[in-house]
């Protein structure tokens, strides 16, 4: 019995360390995709950017960090304390826990589940928890009407992220996510974003709308409602919700990447895979947010909820049947 | 015992311990949203429980559908709404005539059910465990699409009469918002809203400016 308690404790702990090993370069990486992102714009719009905490501003999300912690967290005074502090943790928990089943290389994931992609769906549809019980709980107008605009378009764009993704389930007839990037080896035209671009598109954009960037911000619309759900938290609390936003960033990224881009595989058929072909792709991806919200002015709230209901799902439905007819003629090894 | 066995047992309990917990509290919370967020736990424990029965495509699908989707739009009605919480507990005595027998029936009917002659161990026999490379999901794709497909397309019509109806019930056009079509504001060209008109360039007479010093004379 001794023995057996021991090796529970053995998994426990070795999961431990690996669940580490995820969070820990996840969290730099989310450090560092704010510096880079102030930088990057401040290039489009020429300007510097951050350049004075360290070499070239290297050390800024340190010292952010810092400023952050060292901040009281006011709450306000009618609110719901229990769920004002907890909805920053909602927010938080599913982005870090999404990330239990994407894997880095074909070997390297933490958890390689048979219905993968429909965990990944249901954890981050989680997400919306958090914002809706922050605004409902800061006992502020401003913090109540962002929460709601922030919810209606999350689950909106849930559902055409979802079409997108039952195309993508059916080019690869599998929803484990190492099947799916097995199924697009081959070199880069054996990737899932030609057959698939349509689909592709449309879940780049509702990836944008659902993690709430510009030029879909209008949940934090400065010039509206202040900075929408969050705008009575402080500190450390206001943190979490950064941490959270740049978190689905990276996630979406990466899923873009294993979706439609061929995960840890290389372009092209002479060079090696790896991780770092994933690390490329994913960055790119991340690029290409940073790079929409220094080009895009806002969209109007009606105009985003027409776009996600009218325009992506109904593209999305028509390719799916698309993709199922052309299944079945000749030509049919095109969407495989 | 196997520690694999005693290790998901210890799961089950804790699982089923939060259960029970938030569907007493999802009665008893006196907040109508901490009781549509215990109801949201409730979903969530649930879910963790299927996934013990090895039913991970119906666990996820619970999270996905009731927790991602349903409770959501619940959330917002009841987030929405100004209730009255003096109001809400009035009529409780009233109520509680017809409430207890409705009460007791449900309780009959599942003890009818889940007693201990139709509903025990050894009626229903422990199902086998299945290799790890299992899909539950594959399997229950096959049996919907083969076994029982007039059963799944019927329902997908009702599904389908359903959500129309809803639409219909629901869709009224009000006459005083103002609304603007996409359509047209995107076939909007330039010369629909503006006109260039062609001018002679006329030079502007040279005005005498009387100066300060003169009108003051």
């Amino acid at each position: 019995m001794q023995n057996l308690d021991w090796a529970v404790i053995q998994t426990v702990v070795w999961t431990l360390i690996k669940i580490m090993a995820i969070v820990v370069p996840l969290m730099l990486g989310v450090a560092y995709l704010t510096y880079a992102e102030r930088k990057i714009i401040g290039w489009m719009q020429v300007r510097i950017g951050p350049n004075r905490v360290g070499f070239q501003g290297l050390l800024q999300p340190i010292a952010d960090g810092l400023k952050l912690l060292m901040k009281e967290i006011i709450i306000p005074s009618g609110a719901n304390k229990g769920l004002f502090i907890l909805g920053p943790i909602l927010v938080l928990a599913p982005a870090l826990a999404a990330w239990a089943v994407i894997p880095f290389t074909d070997t390297l994931v933490l958890s390689n589940i048979n219905a993968g992609l429909l965990y990944v769906m249901a954890i981050t549809s989680m997400g919306v928890y958090g914002v809706i019980i922050a605004g409902w709980a800061s006992n502020s107008k401003y913090a109540f009407l962002g929460a709601m605009r922030s919810a209606a378009q999350i689950v909106s764009y849930e559902i055409a992220m979802g079409f997108a993704l039952v195309g993508v389930l059916m080019a690869s007839q599998s929803l484990n996510i190492i099947d799916i990037v097995q199924g697009q080896a081959g070199g880069v035209h054996q990737w899932y974003i030609w057959p698939l671009f349509p689909l592709f598109v449309v879940y780049l954009v509702a990836g944008v709308a659902e993690t709430n960037r510009a030029p879909f911000d209008v949940a934090e619309g400065e010039s509206e409602i202040v900075a929408g759900f969050h705008v009575e938290y402080s500190g450390m609390a206001f943190a979490v919700f950064f941490l959270a936003e740049y978190a689905n960033m990276i996630l979406v990224a990466a899923l873009t990447t294993l979706m439609f881009l061929g995960g840890w595989l290389s372009p092209v058929t002479f060079l090696p895979d790896g991780i770092v072909w994933w690390l490329l792709k994913t960055g790119f991806v991340l690029f290409l947010f940073l790079w929409f919200r220094a080009t895009f002015p806002r969209y109007r709230y009606d105009q985003i909820m027409r776009l996600g209901w009218k325009v992506f799902i109904p593209i999305t439905i028509v390719w799916i049947v698309v993709v199922g007819g052309m299944m079945q003629t000749p030509y049919g090894y095109l969407f495989h | 015992m196997t520690p694999n066995m005693t290790y998901t047992t210890a799961i089950f309990y804790f699982l089923a311990a939060i259960l029970v917990l938030a569907g007493l509290r999802v009665i008893t919370a006196r907040n109508p949203v901490h009781a549509a967020l215990f109801l949201v736990l409730a979903f969530f424990t649930a879910a963790g429980l299927w996934m013990l029965l090895e039913a991970e495509f119906l666990a996820i699908t619970l999270v996905l559908v009731y927790v991602g989707a349903v409770m959501v739009l619940f959330l917002f009605v009841v987030m929405m709404l100004d209730i009255n919480l003096e109001h809400l507990r009035e009529g409780f005595w009233k109520t509680l005539p017809i409430a207890g027998p409705i009460a007791a029936l449900i309780v009959f009917e599942m003890v009818l059910i889940l007693g201990s002659r139709h509903f025990g161990l050894e009626v229903m026999g422990t199902p086998a465990p299945h290799p790890a490379d299992y899909s539950n999901t594959k399997e229950l794709g096959r049996l919907i699409y083969t076994d029982y497909v007039y059963a799944f397309e019927l329902a997908a019509v009702i599904l389908l009469v359903a959500i129309v109806a809803a639409i219909a019930l629901t869709l009224r056009r009000r006459k005083d918002s103002k609304y603007i079509d996409p359509a047209e504001q995107v076939k909007v060209k330039r010369n629909d809203r503006l006109r260039i008109v062609k001018m002679q360039a006329v030079k502007k007479p040279v005005e005498q400016m009387p100066e300060a010093g003169e009108t003051g004379a």
